[in-house]
């Protein structure tokens, strides 16, 4: 374990609302010693003056690909990928091949991961079988196994059947898991390409109402306020779903959300381009979708910042708009993003960003030793220069995937440092690692 | 001229109105004994075609040939080359080291044509992609109007039936509207976009009411299968509402015209004993297709940029043929600007 001192940077630790300038000693996984000045001796001093020192990000929605696609991504890929964006800890979705529906998978994504020891992750599990929708997977042994799944979701879908999903967020309750739903009422949405408006009309792309999402979610809301469980509603997209939020929270139901940094940025109007690196599920919406999407993360109803990182292979991308599959990669640009764009825009400030990105998420997962940055917890934090500029340049992702819609973008913020489990493994915005078999 | 025609957004009036002189003398052509003029010889068009189509591919081979290009037809399957994991950017650039000069693509999935023209040096033309655009037959219909009232401005152009799936819709309002005309759409609320209204069209659900007004009506066919989408009950409801009749063809104004991009489903669209009527253009829509596609293949591949005639013929060692008269005409105003000489020492060096 690596004995730094990172010298002169912003400390902005949300949960305990600090933002000043204090140094951060790390040693033995655990930060050792918070303050100003504080003594160099046995330490390698780092110099991070003008620089962030945060917990790191937890991202609650990637797509890590492994086992099944690993031409598209491996636990590897996306970890470097991660651990390069700032991220010390982010849920890996179930739609793998075969798919994360028992506890075997689970264990293995786990095992896999915490080998490599580049970033925690925690494999969530899938609520139907197969993620087809018609028997209850093996819930119970996923929540008990080693991998100790909390989240479990049919991602890339909803759950379609609403009897089998209340009967789900009962038997997930009694887990005290968390039950996550990708909103889509599917006889709405089949074969849609694109959000349903004006640009869907003209292109004569085939659209995807709002009222798919929010059809589901306000079925999804019904069965968490009967059921009780902990719902988490994925990539809220449309301004009747961060209503419908609000809504419930304000009478109470057990609720989080999660917002991705394009549905805060992007519009429908990018599709006027049919590349279809703009394709993605919930697809792009309209400005004031947007607007809706950015008010709601900065009154409180959204709870975190989440990627849905969703690695493609370029020959895919690269097919006809209605063949390419959906989806859109963010581990590596996502605080560069949300810096220039949400935080640049006025939306929330950098201490609110990065709470969103880190401390909430972690609170919502109830993941030990993540989120905070406290005198003898686990080192797990992020520097980051908030004024770099960058030019995105997919060549030069740890992704094995390119399908990034801000290729060639000026950005602002780069990740400079990343420590997870008091190990240094980015340093100076490269990963740095001593695992054997990783790649330095 | 433009190099790709992948949407009518992209030609402004100047140019449709070019295009459409221009048509005038492939029209010519097209009535004389031997229909060929040599302006596109030793060049190569692909008609490249991911759904099945043979009015349109042979309208565009017909156009090429008239102008003396070589044709190739690329009939693919999308699904098929998918399957066999070669990507459509793969398609692209295969026949982009075969050097073709123009590729028209037809393809199931909009904007097709767009992506194609960013991987690919030759020119693109779209004949039809998805429900997206199909400007080629805008610009026919646009002739074909024009041919009849000697104008675009202020007329009444009805389109009727599914304005949703149709590409030719989408691309006959934006070449109407641009020209001067008026539209109002008809169709059952199921066929047509909620956001239409906004495009600068009147929209109507009431075909007896709108068919007085108009000085041309335009039916778009019906694609069987959206019975069993739910968009209409029966095809025998949809043409009791919007097919048209003989008692709906007798609230038309005399002079008015009644267009189809075909193939028409008699009985569907237009009683079968409508469908013989004088006014109903649906042939001369077709003969103007092959004028305005020779037009546009001129325009975007020929003008100053070819090497002269005569300058080919020297560098292949064989006399100057002489034009005949009948030519001159059409190419006023557009002869090559590199003079023989001055091609040839270019080679020579």
């Amino acid at each position: 374990m690596d004995r730094v001192l990172f010298r002169g940077g912003r400390l902005i630790d949300p949960a305990s609302g600090t933002d000043a300038t204090t140094d951060v000693a790390i040693a033995d996984g655990v930060v050792v010693d918070l303050g100003p000045r504080l003594s160099s001796s046995g330490f390698d001093v780092i110099e991070i003056e003008g620089a962030v020192i945060c917990p790191g990000f937890v991202d609650m929605h990637v797509h890590l690909r492994e086992p099944g696609r690993e031409d598209e991504e491996t636990i590897l890929s996306g970890s470097t990928a991660a651990a390069r964006g700032g991220f010390t800890a982010m849920c890996a979705m179930p739609n793998t091949d075969p798919v994360c529906d028992n506890a075997a998978v689970a264990e293995k994504v786990a095992s896999a991961a915490a080998r490599l020891g580049l970033v925690q992750v925690l494999p969530a599990g899938a609520i139907t079988q197969g993620l087809q929708g018609n028997q209850i997977a093996a819930i119970g042994e996923m929540a008990a196994s080693a991998a100790g799944v909390r989240l479990f979701t049919d991602d890339g879908k909803g759950v379609q059947d609403s009897r089998l999903l209340r009967r789900a967020m009962e038997y997930i309750k009694g887990f005290d898991a968390i039950c996550a739903e990708h909103c889509e009422e599917v006889s709405l949405s089949e074969d849609g390409q694109m959000h349903e408006g004006y640009f869907s009309d003209i292109l004569g792309l085939k659209g995807i109402p709002a009222e798919a999402e929010e059809i589901a979610l306000s079925r999804d809301l019904a069965l968490a306020r009967l059921t009780g469980v902990r719902f988490h509603a994925m990539h809220v997209s449309t301004a009747g779903s961060v209503d419908l939020i609000r809504r419930a929270k304000a009478q109470g139901v057990r609720l989080t959300a999660e917002v991705t940094p394009h549905h805060l940025t992007l519009t429908d109007a990018e599709l006027q381009s049919f590349d279809p690196i703009f394709k993605v599920n919930p697809p792009l919406r309209t400005a004031g979708d947007v607007e809706a999407c950015r008010r709601g993360l900065a009154d409180g109803t959204i709870d975190a910042i989440a990627t849905d990182h969703a690695p493609h292979a370029q020959q895919e991308k690269e097919a006809e708009f209605e063949l390419a599959p959906p989806g859109m990669i963010g581990l590596e640009t996502a605080l560069s993003v949300i810096l220039t764009e949400v935080v640049g825009d006025g939306v929330v400030s950098l201490p609110e960003a990065i709470r969103l990105l880190s401390a909430s998420p972690a609170r919502t997962l109830r993941l030990q030793g993540q989120g905070e940055v406290v005198q003898g917890g686990a080192a797990n934090l992020t520097v980051f220069d908030p004024e770099a500029e960058v030019i995105v340049d997919p060549a030069a992702f740890a992704s094995r995937s390119r399908n990034s819609p801000w290729a060639g973008r000026r950005l602002k913020g780069k990740v400079l440092y990343t420590v997870f489990a008091g190990n240094l493994v980015v340093r100076e915005g490269e990963v740095v690692s001593r695992v054997a078999g990783v790649p330095a | 001229m433009i190099k790709h025609l992948l949407s009518m957004d992209q030609l402004s009036v100047d140019q449709i109105e070019l295009v459409l002189r221009t048509a005038d003398s492939f029209r010519e052509v097209g009535k004389r004994t031997i229909k060929k003029v040599p302006v596109l010889r030793g060049r190569t068009v692909c008609n490249l075609f991911y759904e099945p189509s043979t009015r349109t591919r042979i309208s565009f081979e017909l156009a090429a040939k008239r102008l003396s290009a070589d044709v190739i037809n690329f009939v693919a399957d999308s699904k098929s080359s998918v399957a066999k994991g070669e990507s459509f950017k793969d398609t692209a650039l295969t026949l982009q080291a075969m050097g073709v000069d123009a590729i028209v693509v037809r393809h199931t999935s909009a904007g097709a044509p767009k992506r194609l023209s960013q991987w690919v040096d030759a020119s693109v033309l779209n004949a039809g992609d998805g429900a997206n655009e199909h400007p080629t037959q805008a610009l026919l219909d646009l002739y074909s109007i024009r041919e009849r009232f000697g104008t675009l401005e202020g007329v009444r152009v009805g389109i009727v039936g599914d304005l949703s799936h149709s590409r030719v819709a989408r691309s006959n309002i934006k070449g109407l509207t641009k020209m001067g005309a008026q539209v109002i759409a008809v169709g059952p609320p199921t066929l047509l976009p909620l956001t239409l209204a906004s495009w600068g069209v009147e929209v109507s659900s009431e075909l007896d009411s709108v068919l007085p007004k108009l000085d041309v009506v335009y039916l778009l066919r019906v694609q069987r299968e959206r019975q069993s989408e739910q968009l209409f009950p029966t095809l025998r409801e949809y043409a009791t509402f919007w097919g048209l009749d003989r008692r709906r063809v007798e609230l038309l104004k005399p002079e008015a015209l009644i267009m189809h991009p075909g193939p028409i489903n008699r009985g569907v669209e237009i009683s079968s004993d409508m469908s013989d009527l004088a006014r109903f253009i649906i042939a001369e829509q077709v003969t103007n297709g092959i004028a305005v596609r020779a037009a546009l293949l001129y325009l975007m591949l020929g003008g100053p940029q070819i090497p002269s005639e005569d300058a080919l013929v020297n560098l292949a060692g064989e006399a100057p043929e002489r034009r005949p008269d009948s030519q001159q005409s059409l190419f006023e105003g557009v002869e090559p600007s590199v003079s023989a000489g001055a091609h040839l020492g270019g080679l020579r060096g």
